[in-house]
């Protein structure tokens, strides 16, 4: 696939996007749960073009035995993407943007998980990007927080995620590919709302400090947004559990 | 480190002390030494308290990137050397190895402190390649800052030699002249310990910190790159002091950097 053109404009005269988005809009985000059969827990996450698959396995025995903790559970997190995720075909070997990334996801992760309570233990969050656009390591958190709470291990809460970004000079929310690529700045944030902290924080390009502010408080509504999302999404997969089990006709007691 | 070190770190903290009695917004002392390795194009060697890096810098001909040919190219990579730390271990590179790389990059990269259209000799066919590598030689805490400070330094000490093609040729025209810097991005860390901020972490508050956050100012006072680390957060309000404390410590570190680099 060949790369698309750079694009005139970020922002056309009547303020949108390209993809005809506010300044303040997200893209379409649909969220999945319990998805795959042999793990503990999964997710996926369609967020734009992104498309990213999550399946949690554990709490189960440290392997190497090594790398296990006598009073808490070791997270471990892999996020990697597939070789014909992106324009050009990536090596599916890890590269260094795959292995920072993976530190940091288990980073925001790591503060609402009750990992004391499996100690010696290992907690694996693997995180597939199958198809990426702009913020996939955003989408990645969203849908892992979702995985892990899907594998019934205790949480304090879930983490929601969101990047803003500045196009044009302008703080914007939730980039796309293209807008990441051309644009000023990149901003992704994680938040655990009832907690009130941001557990991701990465940024490269060029903010002024009240920009800054700006953008951060618009990623924390927009995480808000999403966190509610995740609970809806958590919730009918539980209802649909009760639905089934409500309608199954009692079996005939033979005596 | 034991329970009790521990404590009494955290403990010292909460009281608005540190271990070696600075202020929570101090830096430790900060020694900065240029052109101590004749053979490459510039380096620095920083103390940042008992903290201890050495940069080089290489430059080298070579092929530009597809998309960008008119652009010189700019590696950054950071190296803990075993002989640093009981912590480090021989072999490919740690994530924390791989982190700390990406983070000193992304300063020097976002805020385009290397002027890569400067090194273009015949556009899209050959440029010249600057090589920052920064050696840790001793680790007591802060490498983002110490590393970063390095690689700036020795950017800034950096001496080119003027190339040409001659037919297929890259050949050295003769002289040389300072490697041109259009910025100077300065990185610095905070740590939390229990609720509180501060500045510039030593070994022993790094092992008992629970959030690790570095901003990269510019010498415009403009953020160009960020990075949270550890395994608990920062409250937006942190985040917001954490920033403009930043924006003032980087131009204070800033002067000394490249009062340094001048000799």
């Amino acid at each position: 696939m060949p790369e698309p053109k750079q694009p005139e404009k970020l922002i056309d005269e009547k303020g949108l996007r390209i993809d005809g988005r506010r300044l303040d809009q997200l893209r379409p985000l649909k969220l999945e749960v319990g998805l795959l059969d042999k793990a503990d827990g999964s997710a996926y996450i369609e967020q734009g073009k992104n498309k990213i698959l999550v399946a949690v396995y554990g709490p189960r025995e440290a392997h190497p035995k090594h790398i296990a903790m006598p009073e808490r559970a070791v997270i471990r997190c892999r996020y990697h993407m597939a070789p014909f995720s992106v324009d050009e075909r990536k090596s599916p070997a890890p590269s260094r943007r795959e292995m920072e990334l993976s530190k940091v996801i288990r980073e925001s992760l790591e503060p609402v998980v009750l990992t004391d309570l499996y100690p010696r233990t290992t907690i694996d969050v693997f995180i597939e990007v199958l198809q990426s656009d702009g913020g996939s390591r955003c989408a990645g958190i969203t849908a892992a927080s979702l995985a892990l709470a899907d594998a019934g291990i205790p949480m304090k809460e879930l983490v929601a995620a969101c990047a803003v970004g500045k196009i044009q000079g302008k703080m914007a929310l939730d980039l796309s590919d293209a807008e990441d690529k051309y644009g000023d700045a990149d901003l992704p944030v994680a938040l655990v709302p009832n907690m009130g902290l941001v557990t991701l924080l990465q940024m490269d390009g060029n903010l002024t400090t009240a920009e800054f502010e700006q953008g951060l408080s618009m990623a924390m509504e927009a995480c808000k947004t999403i966190h509610s999302m995740q609970r809806e999404t958590l919730k009918k997969k539980y209802a649909t559990i009760k639905d089934a089990v409500e309608e199954r006709e009692e079996p005939e007691i033979v005596a | 480190m034991a329970k009790l070190e521990q404590k009494t770190v955290v403990d010292l903290v909460t009281k608005g002390k540190r271990i070696d009695e600075r202020g929570l917004e101090s830096y430790r002392p900060i020694q900065i030494q240029v052109g101590l390795i004749e053979k490459a194009n510039g380096s620095a060697q920083v103390f940042l308290g008992k903290s201890k890096v050495l940069a080089g810098i290489k430059v080298e001909t070579g092929e530009p990137f597809p998309d960008t040919p008119e652009e010189g190219v700019l590696t950054v990579n950071v190296e803990l050397v075993p002989l640093a730390s009981p912590s480090f271990e021989m072999g490919p590179p740690s994530e924390a190895a791989i982190e700390l790389s990406r983070v000193v990059d992304r300063g020097i990269r976002e805020s385009k402190a290397v002027d890569l259209k400067s090194l273009v000799i015949q556009k899209g066919k050959k440029v010249q390649v600057v090589y920052v590598d920064v050696y840790v030689l001793d680790h007591d805490g802060n490498l983002i800052d110490a590393a970063s400070m390095a690689a700036l330094a020795a950017l800034a000490n950096s001496k080119v030699a003027k190339m040409e093609m001659k037919g297929d040729e890259v050949i050295a025209k003769g002289g040389q002249h300072q490697l041109p810097l259009n910025n100077h991005p300065v990185a610095v860390t905070f740590a939390k310990i229990d609720k509180t901020i501060v500045v510039d972490p030593s070994l022993e508050e790094e092992q008992v910190m629970s959030a690790r956050l570095t901003v990269t100012i510019d010498k415009n006072g403009h953020l160009c790159a960020m990075q949270k680390g550890g395994l608990y957060g920062f409250t937006p309000d942190e985040l917001k002091r954490a920033v403009h404390l930043a924006v003032a410590k980087a131009a204070e570190n800033r002067a000394k950097i490249m009062a340094a680099a001048k000799g």
